[in-house]
């Protein structure tokens, strides 16, 4: 367990404060004095799971450094909605260069800090950010790279599912079935195609770097623990993040969380972390359900649920869900008190 | 630094970007109505002292218990807990044990001598309350808060009604009784034992500005028996009143309880206790049309008592009666079969329920009586002006709980009526119902039991069946509680605002929404674990 | 020190002796010598502190640069031809948020056909890319220009290119006068970054810039680099100052006073030319030279002021722009606009095709005589080119030029290639 979890029953470990906890073991995002390293003004849509995601994250990391944190971001929803001249919503020291070089950028900072003994005293850190196709595609080379020298970065990915700045069109993270602009819902097999994409957590501990971890804005400590333990390490980290996008997924504003929530707890998307290749913990389904609840509130599943329901490919779906229960040990268990 | 134009930016700038126009919904914080809160007949905020108690501090939470029951020893015993009922916590795992606490929060109260708060200031008015029930007590008491004189007049030796001529002492220990009582008169309340008020307008001119009936319903009904001399055919309230005596009731070994009742129930149990090898209960009807509440009748079947369901008794002999099985018509309404059984019985006990004594009122002009109950209005004035009632002579649910709601009914009523006002109740909110909260936030956390005493003791002596929690018990209870409808510093609001346009004010002073970023997306009211949000559609 | 070395290394070495903090590298010939001096010297601790960073890309190298520049420390990254291309969106990127990187770029040819010989057409491919770009006559200029460039770089907040010719220069073994440690201290102040990523004084870099103001972004960047031209003549003169030798600056002229032909060019081909000239002036040609040192900001003014009293002016490139002829020649002319006077573009030595003094004496002697084409390709072999033209319009499809072109050649076994 990448957290301990608190045993108030009134507010479980599930909320992001409690009244009930001493202050210490709150979370980051309850302190009225949390950075914001984000601010308010920024661009992104309502609702928008990214902005909130890197709020999560880049709070947490300045927490974990004392405020000591520089960031590079790729080119992308984050990016363009957060600095459109003349104002930006970042209040660290923040850098955007491209799209597919910001784990290599992030080397760079890194590389200066080191060279000028700040990366010692004062611990001043670097992080890197970028979304799903900034990551899984056109940043891969640079992202590998940077494992693999394994340069003092922890590099975030915030995941969701498709190249959405650009109008949403399929990465190699855009999950099968799901229509984008470029992987539409027509044609024989509508939607993005099965047995394509790749999941790069499971690539970043094929590096052995020290810690890799994947976590959701639905289960905001765990993400933050997750931060945390990310900076206990020198090397390279990678943090994927699931965001979901109103916009991308045609869900409502509201349900951002809700959508994380559910990408968990159906399997569909695997929460873990691992330590130099090796899986540590995964957090586990607490409500199982099925594929089905997740789909169905998404526009981007629609065709799936038209007149006559595509039963065989949310069957498919099912399959890779109940694969990544097994794979990475994910069943319910009996919550403890 | 010497920044380039355009390309470097200085940091949060985008303050200036006021978002907040983007909207086209707004959140809004509000408190809903509790669905426990909701369901308690004596007005509590339960969820509102709950909150006190989660957090350790039981007196606070004892404080805001007894802004609306001066009596949480008792309810904590007594009350049948419909609040358990509504509480949305059954939707997740199992109701809040709420009663548990109460008790926890009542017996600490009395280990502790804690006290109420200061009443306000006197307005020299007095007001007469007639019977020291439930409801005569908390409309005393609550009219005292008030600031006017409550005295009671009391026609029995003891004070309590019901509760300590009815309920028997295994579930409400008579120390209990005394002390919530004894409080009320430290605060103030005068009580007159062995006062009976005869002709009410009479003794309202001894000086009193108005008054409060609160006589119960102590006449037990009776059904015809043919019986013979011989045979001992008793009734429960009679049998129950008796308990308080020197002389405990003769029942005999074999006792018949004719009824489906909880004073049925209680009657067998106390005739278990007082030595009867076998008690019988008697019922016309199927176990779940019985009145009596479920968890009463399992554990008068624990203790040995046996049920005849579907009966009715036709006559009374020497040493037994004679029972005509019944069965149901499509209506559910039991028929006679003609079929009949004799069963030995050393006396039978009737518990039928009871009619109000309404006797003192036969003079008072303007009342209305139908179905033996005193008619009020919405704030418990009878058609007599200044004449108000509650308890079981008003109402058709005749518990100890409704009785303390209809005291504080009536005790504010009373005190609008004498400023010459008529009492106008706040509006309730709209109710926290589970689909209205998130209820993913709260962790799995099963009830937790009461202890109970063991089943020897249970049948020989007269000791308390339940239990009360301890105090790390009755925390982790408290906290099970999810605070329905009303916020309870989670800080989830805060936390997922994608635009941080949540602002936190600090410990108990809750969160305000910043509009001039807020872009109405939503998340923060659909993550309130509690449902104290509400998103309203803007105007423009 | 007078030295005898090899270019790379003897640019390795100042660059050392700049006190780079970050190196990035990247192998690809010709420029691979000069990385992996640098490598050793960080590895075995004589150039300390400094991080060597082995990238896994040339987009990779620019970017680290970047971050490291950003972050405040001076970065260097060397590479050639392909590798260039291959950073290119990183390349204009550095420049567009004015971070004093100096890179080496050792000339070589683009592909395909790949070719890992001589020519400019990399370094020219970016001449838009706002860097400022300096080309090297010889491997003692290479490493003053490295010095210099550092300089120039973190005064203007811009970055540096410094190109010198493939194999010609870098692979050469040369005597140098290499300049002492205390030299270039004294010549090079400490890397003070006119913006940096620090925690303590947090600001956003790289903000997206739309139509209101990208215009003057443009601009403000174009008047940046034409800043150069004031400094890089003072810079050269401090330069002198310090190391007792001319380096760098705008242009070098060699006989030109009274120059009825003035040949322009760049890069180590100056010397060729220089001794072509010295002869053919033993016959009485009125000829001179005009070597671009600076090539982005291109100094009009120096350039037209150079050329305007010559009769003739033939610039002798090693790039190319497909479909319109010669790019310094375009650049040429633009400085000698409304001048009345015979201008003609030869393109020479691609792909690494020796420029002899022979064709050389050639080609002036024609352009004496206003005989040449405005458009020359030096030593082409027409033979060739003309049976690949008849080919290809007989049949449409007639497979890689190349690889018929080296079949005719008598070069066969084309398909292993
Ligand atoms: C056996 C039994 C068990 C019960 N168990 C429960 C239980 O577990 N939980 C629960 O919630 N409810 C229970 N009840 C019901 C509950 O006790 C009554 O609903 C409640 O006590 C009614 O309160 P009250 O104030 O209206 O009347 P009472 O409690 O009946 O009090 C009326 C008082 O008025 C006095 N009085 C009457 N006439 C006069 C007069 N003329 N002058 C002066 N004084 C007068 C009486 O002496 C009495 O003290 C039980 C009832 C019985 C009989
Ligand atoms: C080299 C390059 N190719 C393409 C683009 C266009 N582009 C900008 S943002 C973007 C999509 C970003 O997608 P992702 O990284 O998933 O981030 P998101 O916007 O979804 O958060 C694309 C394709 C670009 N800026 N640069
Ligand atoms: S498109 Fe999606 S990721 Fe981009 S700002 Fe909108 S919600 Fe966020
Ligand atoms: S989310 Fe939590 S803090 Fe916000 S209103 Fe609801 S209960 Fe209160
Ligand atoms: S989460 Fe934030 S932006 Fe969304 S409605 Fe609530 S306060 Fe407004
Ligand atoms: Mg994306």
């Amino acid at each position: 367990m990448s957290f301990q979890p608190v045993k108030f029953y009134q507010t479980g470990t599930f909320t992001v404060g409690n009244r009930l906890l001493p202050p210490e073991e709150r979370s980051v995002q309850a302190s009225a004095k949390r950075f914001n390293s984000i601010n308010s003004g920024h661009r992104a849509c309502q609702g928008c799971g990214e902005a909130l995601g890197a709020r999560y994250a880049i709070d947490a990391a300045m927490e974990a450094t004392d405020g000591q944190v520089i960031a590079a971001n790729a080119t992308g929803c984050l990016e363009v909605f957060s600095t459109p001249y003349p104002e930006t919503s970042w209040q660290i020291p923040w850098i955007h260069s491209l799209f597919g070089n910001t784990a290599a950028v992030a080397t760079g900072i890194a590389a200066a800090l080191k060279v000028k003994g700040l990366s010692q005293n004062p611990k001043t850190r670097v992080v890197a950010q970028g979304g799903d196709g900034g990551t899984t595609d056109i940043g891969f080379g640079c992202l590998s790279g940077m494992f693999e020298r394994n340069d003092d970065v922890l590099y975030i990915c915030y995941d969701n599912g498709g190249y959405m700045n650009t109008g949403v069109q399929r990465s190699s993270a855009t999950p099968p079935a799901a229509r984008t602009a470029t992987t539409m819902a027509v044609g024989p097999e509508p939607g993005n195609v099965f047995g394509q994409g790749k999941f790069v957590p499971a690539i970043a501990m094929a590096h052995n770097i020290p810690y890799v971890a994947t976590a959701t804005v639905a289960d905001l400590r765990d993400l933050e623990a997750k931060v945390r333990r990310a900076m206990e390490f020198r090397g390279a980290r990678y943090i994927h993040i699931l965001v979901p996008c109103p916009l991308g997924w045609g869900t409502p504003s509201q349900d951002t969380i809700k959508m994380a929530r559910l990408a968990k707890e159906t399997g569909i998307f695997p929460v873990f972390e691992a330590e130099h290749g090796e899986i540590k913990s995964v957090l586990a389904i607490r409500r199982p359900l099925p594929v089905e609840d997740y789909l169905r509130p998404q526009k981007r599943y629609a065709h799936l649920f038209g007149k006559t329901p595509a039963l065989a490919t949310i069957a498919h779906i099912q399959e890779l869900a109940d694969r990544n229960i097994r794979k990475y040990g994910l069943q319910a268990r009996k919550e403890g008190h | 630094m010497d920044k380039p134009f355009a390309i470097t930016l200085d940091p949060g700038s985008s303050l200036a970007n006021r978002t907040g126009s983007w909207r086209t919904f707004r959140p809004e914080y509000l408190d809903r109505l509790p669905p426990c809160n909701a369901a308690c007949p004596a007005g509590e905020n339960i969820q509102g002292w709950l909150f006190h108690a989660e957090s350790g501090d039981y007196e606070k939470a004892w404080q805001s218990l007894v802004e609306n029951n001066p009596l949480p020893a008792i309810m904590g015993r007594v009350c049948y807990h419909p609040c358990e009922g509504g509480c949305n916590r059954q939707h997740v795992d199992s109701a809040v044990g709420i009663n548990s606490v109460e008790r926890f929060l009542g017996d600490e109260a009395r280990k502790q001598g804690w006290k109420f708060a200061p009443p306000a200031a006197s307005t020299g008015k007095r007001v007469l309350v007639v019977g020291s029930g439930p409801a005569g007590l908390s409309a005393a008491y609550h009219l005292t808060r008030l600031g006017h004189q409550a005295v009671i007049y009391e026609a029995a030796p003891l004070a309590g009604g019901m509760m300590r001529f009815g309920i028997p002492k295994y579930r409400l220990p008579r120390e209990v009784l005394d002390a919530e009582i004894k409080r009320l008169t430290d605060f103030g309340v005068e009580l007159h034992l062995q006062t009976k008020v005869a002709d009410v307008l009479q003794a309202m001119k001894d000086g009193f500005d108005a008054v409060f009936l609160g006589v119960g319903a102590h006449i037990a009904k009776r059904a015809y028996i043919p019986a013979g001399d011989a045979n001992k055919v008793l009734d429960a309230v009679a049998v129950l009143r008796g308990m308080e005596g020197h002389d405990a009731p003769m029942l005999g070994r074999k006792v018949v309880v004719y009824g489906g009742g909880n004073t049925a129930i209680d009657v067998a149990r106390t005739a278990r206790r007082l030595g009867a090898e076998e008690a019988i209960i008697v019922y016309r009807r199927t176990r779940d049309k019985m009145p009596a509440h479920d968890f009463e009748v399992e554990e008068a079947l624990q203790e040995g008592i046996s049920i005849k369901w579907l009966s009715t008794i036709k006559e009374a002999g020497e040493s037994d009666i004679m029972v005509e099985k019944m069965a149901l018509d499509d209506k559910g309404f039991p028929q006679p079969t003609g079929e009949f059984e004799r069963i030995e019985a050393d006396s039978v006990v009737l518990a039928l329920g009871q009619d109000a004594d309404l006797s003192l009122l036969e003079n008072v002009p303007g009342l209305v009586v139908e179905g033996g109950l005193i008619q009020v209005d919405a704030g418990m004035m009878t058609g007599h002006p200044g004449v108000f009632a509650g308890g079981d002579m008003a109402g058709s649910e005749r518990t100890v709980t409704v009785a303390v709601g209809h005291g504080k009914k009536a005790a504010r009523a009373i005190d609008a009526w004498l400023r010459g006002e008529v009492y106008a109740p706040p509006p309730k909110p709209e109710i926290a119902t589970i689909e209205r909260m998130n209820s993913w936030y709260y962790s799995d956390a099963p009830k937790t039991m009461r202890p109970v005493l063991d089943i020897i003791r249970r049948q020989s002596t007269f000791e308390e069946v339940l239990g009360g929690l301890d105090e790390s018990n009755a925390l982790f209870e408290a906290r099970r509680c999810m605070s329905c409808g009303n916020c309870f510093e989670c800080d989830n609001c805060y936390g997922v605002c994608p635009d941080n346009a949540v602002i936190k004010l600090g410990p108990g002073k809750r969160f305000r929404f910043n509009y001039d970023y807020c872009k109405g997306c939503g998340i923060c009211a659909a993550e309130c674990p509690c449902g104290a949000i509400r998103m309203v559609a803007e105007e423009n | 020190m007078l030295k005898q070395t090899e270019g790379s290394r003897a640019v390795a070495e100042a660059v050392a002796m700049c006190r780079p903090e970050v190196i990035c590298a990247y192998p690809i010939s010709p420029q691979t010598h000069i990385v992996e001096a640098l490598g050793e010297m960080v590895k075995d601790g004589t150039l300390s502190p400094c991080e060597f960073i082995n990238v896994e890309s040339e987009f990779a190298a620019m970017s680290v640069a970047i971050g490291s520049a950003a972050a405040g420390a001076r970065s260097y990254t060397a590479t050639a031809s392909q590798g260039l291309l291959f950073m290119a969106e990183a390349v204009y990127n550095a420049s567009g948020l004015g971070l004093p990187i100096v890179m080496t770029v050792a000339n070589r040819a683009i592909g395909a056909p790949i070719n890992i010989w001589n020519d400019h057409s990399d370094a020219l491919s970016q001449r838009d890319s706002g860097w400022l770009q300096l080309f090297a006559e010889t491997n003692q200029e290479a490493l003053d220009l490295h010095i210099q460039a550092f300089r120039l770089a973190e005064e203007l907040s811009l970055p540096v290119m410094v190109c010198m010719d493939g194999f010609i220069l870098t692979h050469a073994y040369e005597r140098v006068d290499m300049p002492t440690q205390a030299q270039v201290d004294a010549y090079l102040p400490k890397y003070v970054p006119r913006q940096v990523l620090d925690p303590g004084e947090p600001v956003s870099i790289g903000a997206m810039v739309g139509p209101e103001a990208f215009m003057e972004v443009r601009y403000l960047a174009h008047a940046k680099q034409m800043e150069a031209l004031e400094l890089i003549p003072s810079y050269a003169a401090e330069f002198k100052s310090v190391f007792g030798r001319d380096s760098g600056g705008l242009t070098h002229t060699y006989r030109t006073e009274d120059a009825e032909t003035i040949i322009v060019a760049m890069g180590s081909v100056l010397g060729t030319i220089k001794d072509v000239i010295d002869e053919m002036r033993e016959e009485g040609h009125k000829i001179g030279v005009l070597g671009i040192t600076l090539f982005r900001p291109f100094p009009l003014a120096r350039v037209r002021e150079s050329l305007q009293g010559a009769k003739r002016v033939v610039v002798l490139e090693k790039s190319m722009a497909v479909g319109l002829g010669g790019i310094l020649s375009t650049n040429v002319r633009m400085a000698l606009s409304g001048l009345h006077m015979h201008g003609y573009t030869v393109i020479a030595g691609l792909g690494g095709r020796a420029i002899t003094k022979k064709s050389l004496h050639g080609l002036f002697r024609q352009a004496g005589q206003d005989a040449l084409e405005p458009l020359t390709f030096l030593d082409l072999d027409w033979n060739m080119v003309n049976k690949q033209l008849e080919r290809e319009k007989a049949h449409r499809r007639s497979g890689p030029v190349a690889e018929n072109l080296l079949r005719d050649v008598g070069v066969v076994a084309a398909r292993n290639y």
